[in-house]
């Protein structure tokens, strides 16, 4: 990171709703961040979360911005903006939706929405975001894939796909950014409990804390690693998934 | 999903609903009732259970609102927990004036079960220092209630039975740092302790005493005391955040009549070597278990009781011998022992908890019909004398006890929201 103080001071988090990217922003608050730049879909709660981050930190600039997610367009000015302003220290790509599988193979529409979301618009973000970074020579690029994108299974591989989209686009500009001062970060949380997962948590699946998961990617971007698995046992869980024979793959019911 | 309070009595299915903001809450509740709120399950009963039924999480419930560094006063979401207010204001000079044995509880769970602390003497219980709250009934009303409303006060250790917190104004108190100069002294009999109690009341802020439960009425303990300090002590270091881990629940109380005695024993000689002055940071002196994560997993699988009652100050002494008499000739109990005195104030809610009197809190592993009976001898000594069982650690007490103990009951229970309903209020209320 260019900057010379230790806490990053620059800070855009896109999806600043999601339960995650709210308790990232929680503890670069209290890190001493100075500027925050917070883009969501939903207004309302963008409001309630900026005034709980400024009673954690009463100097940090929290900046609200709701924006189109799906329109490329739309997507290069609201990033050119937000670098107008100042390149950032930090970007966190955050936004997702988990999509009913079912539902993704009777309608294609709600399919085609799952794959936009998930996959197309958290890459036109970190595409946009690196055209300035490597500009201003300078920043940590981190997005929020997830272990579903590390094999395709029944239960959800539309949202794994898109997951996979987002793995192999940041891989790319791994390759591409290697050796210069821009690092970018995949983050691959396990199953989390956020408002997203509630349903999961309904059929007794075991969740991760969110502020655990939040902990290990604030700490993963400070380290600049290539990949955060959060919480870290999901990197052993998903090479033996990854790597399980198909005849064994086939039958489990993941 | 199943889910158990802090006693692991129980783990039973329930409908669990997060609210996920104070806006969403009203819709979010619709279709669910009747329910209980859940905020991070520390109670030890079924204040906080509904069996069969719905929860509603509050727990995400957990945003700041406003602060005002001025006057101190906090405006925050029912959800969040003591210690992040605690760790966010205390280094700007503010802090909860009221918390109990363990800062890992919402302040809804705080309000409805008015909890109270070691400070309670000088500073009340939690209710004290709640200037407002809004509440949502279950029909989608939201009432803001304030001290003098008869709503406030059935709401103030009301069990959530009264509607769902959803935000709550809190009065803190400014402190110069997190530390406390506090004093250890051991002593050897009831009469010892009465004694401490009563010549500390004046001079110090915080007292509690850690009791020896098998030294029945010839008690043994060590008598805490403490106060804010205005400065760094030399030599202070603060400590960490870093939490140890029960990982696993043991097949067998790790508690139990082999180990109580030993561990008692060596509680004391590692306590007594401590007396006199020292200094502690809150968070060990007035926390120290919330450094051991799952601790409530050591009582094995069969989970564990914890019996505390309030006996008045006239008959404080005898009753409390009495007690401690029963619990050593059951051989029973855990080296988590307290015993304190309270303060002689007028409580907040219509059914607190604290009277002026002596309160003495014990765990004991569940060992089925053994315990309860041991409960019951125990039960009419604290009847006997007037007092009362707090019910964020009940998981038992049959329902004309709680009736000869909270004369105000009759009121409050006017103040019932009809959509609220909890394993508790079932057993104490028949709804």
């Amino acid at each position: 990171m260019a900057t010379r103080s230790n806490s990053p001071q620059r800070i855009v988090i896109i999806g600043a709703t999601s339960g995650i990217a709210e308790h990232c922003a929680r503890q670069w608050a209290q890190q001493g961040a100075s500027h925050l730049t917070l883009v969501a879909r939903n207004a309302d709660k963008l409001a309630l979360i900026a005034q709980d981050l400024r009673v954690r930190n009463p100097a940090l600039h929290i900046h609200c911005q709701t924006g189109n997610f799906t329109d490329p367009a739309a997507i290069q000015q609201l990033v050119d903006n937000i670098a107008s302003e100042g390149c950032p220290d930090i970007v966190l790509i955050a936004h997702g939706t988990l999509p009913d599988q079912t539902l993704c193979q009777q309608n294609l529409a709600i399919n085609a929405d799952a794959l936009m979301i998930n996959g197309m618009s958290p890459v036109l973000f970190a595409e946009a975001f690196v055209t300035h970074m490597v500009a201003a020579g300078q920043g940590t690029l981190a997005v929020i894939g997830s272990v579903a994108g590390d094999r395709g299974r029944k239960s959800n591989y539309v949202y794994g796909a898109a997951k996979g989209l987002v793995t192999r686009y940041v891989q790319g500009l791994q390759h591409r950014l290697a050796g210069s001062p821009v690092k970018v970060v995949l983050v691959k949380p396990g199953p989390t409990d956020t408002a997203m997962t509630a349903h999961l948590k309904h059929q007794g699946a075991k969740l991760a804390s969110v502020e655990d998961v939040a902990n290990s990617i604030v700490q993963g971007i400070q380290a600049g690693k290539p990949t955060v698995y959060a919480p870290a046992k999901w990197a052993l869980i998903m090479m033996i998934i990854r790597h399980l024979p198909r005849f064994v793959f086939n039958r489990m019911d993941i | 999903m199943k889910v158990s309070s802090w006693g692991r009595l129980s783990q039973d299915k329930h409908h669990v609903i997060s609210l996920s903001d104070r806006h969403q809450a009203a819709r979010q509740i619709q279709q669910s009732n009747p329910g209980i709120c859940f905020g991070n399950g520390r109670s030890y009963g079924d204040v906080c259970l509904n069996p069969g039924g719905t929860l509603w999480q509050t727990s995400t419930l957990n945003r700041f609102i406003h602060f005002d560094e001025q006057t101190g006063r906090l405006r925050c979401e029912a959800g969040v927990l003591l210690r992040d207010i605690q760790r966010t204001l205390v280094p700007r000079g503010w802090m909860l004036p009221v918390t109990p044995g363990t800062q890992l509880i919402t302040v809804g769970g705080a309000i409805a079960n008015d909890v109270h602390g070691k400070n309670h003497h000088v500073l009340g219980s939690f209710g004290d220092h709640v200037l407002s709250f809004r509440l949502l009934k279950t029909d989608g009303t939201v009432l803001e209630c304030e001290p003098q409303s008869d709503l406030f006060k059935a709401t103030i250790g009301g069990m959530g039975l009264t509607g769902i917190l959803l935000d709550a104004d809190l009065q803190l108190r400014p402190v110069k740092g997190p530390w406390l100069s506090t004093d250890t002294v051991p002593y050897h009999s009831l009469d010892a302790f009465f004694d401490l109690a009563d010549q500390s009341e004046h001079d110090w802020e915080h007292t509690v005493s850690w009791i020896d439960c098998l030294s029945g009425s010839q008690a043994r303990g060590i008598f805490l005391r403490a106060n804010h300090a205005d400065a760094t002590p030399a030599g202070a270091k603060t400590p960490g955040h870093k939490q140890l881990n029960m990982p696993i629940t043991p097949p067998i109380s790790l508690v139990n009549r082999l180990s109580l005695r030993p561990f008692n024993e060596l509680y004391y000689r590692l306590q007594a070597r401590k007396a006199g002055a020292g200094f502690a940071h809150y968070e060990p002196f007035s926390y120290p278990l919330d450094a051991l994560q799952n601790w409530n997993r050591m009582y094995g699988p069969r989970g564990f009781y914890q019996y505390q009652c309030v006996v008045p100050t006239a008959d404080a002494k005898p009753a409390i011998a009495a007690l401690l008499d029963s619990i050593r000739h059951a051989g029973a109990g855990s080296f988590l022992a307290v015993l304190k005195t309270f303060g002689d104030r007028l409580a907040p809610g219509l059914l607190s908890f604290p009277m002026p009197g002596a309160t003495l809190a014990l765990d004991f592993p569940n060992q089925g019909a053994r315990t309860l009976k041991l409960f019951n001898t125990l039960d009419s000594i604290v009847r006997e004398c007037g007092g009362r069982l707090y019910v964020a650690k009940d998981a038992r007490m049959p329902a004309d006890m709680f009736a000869a103990g909270y004369p105000n009951l009759p009121e409050f229970l006017k103040h019932r929201d009809p959509g609220i309903s909890s394993a508790m209020s079932r057993r104490l209320f028949g709804s």
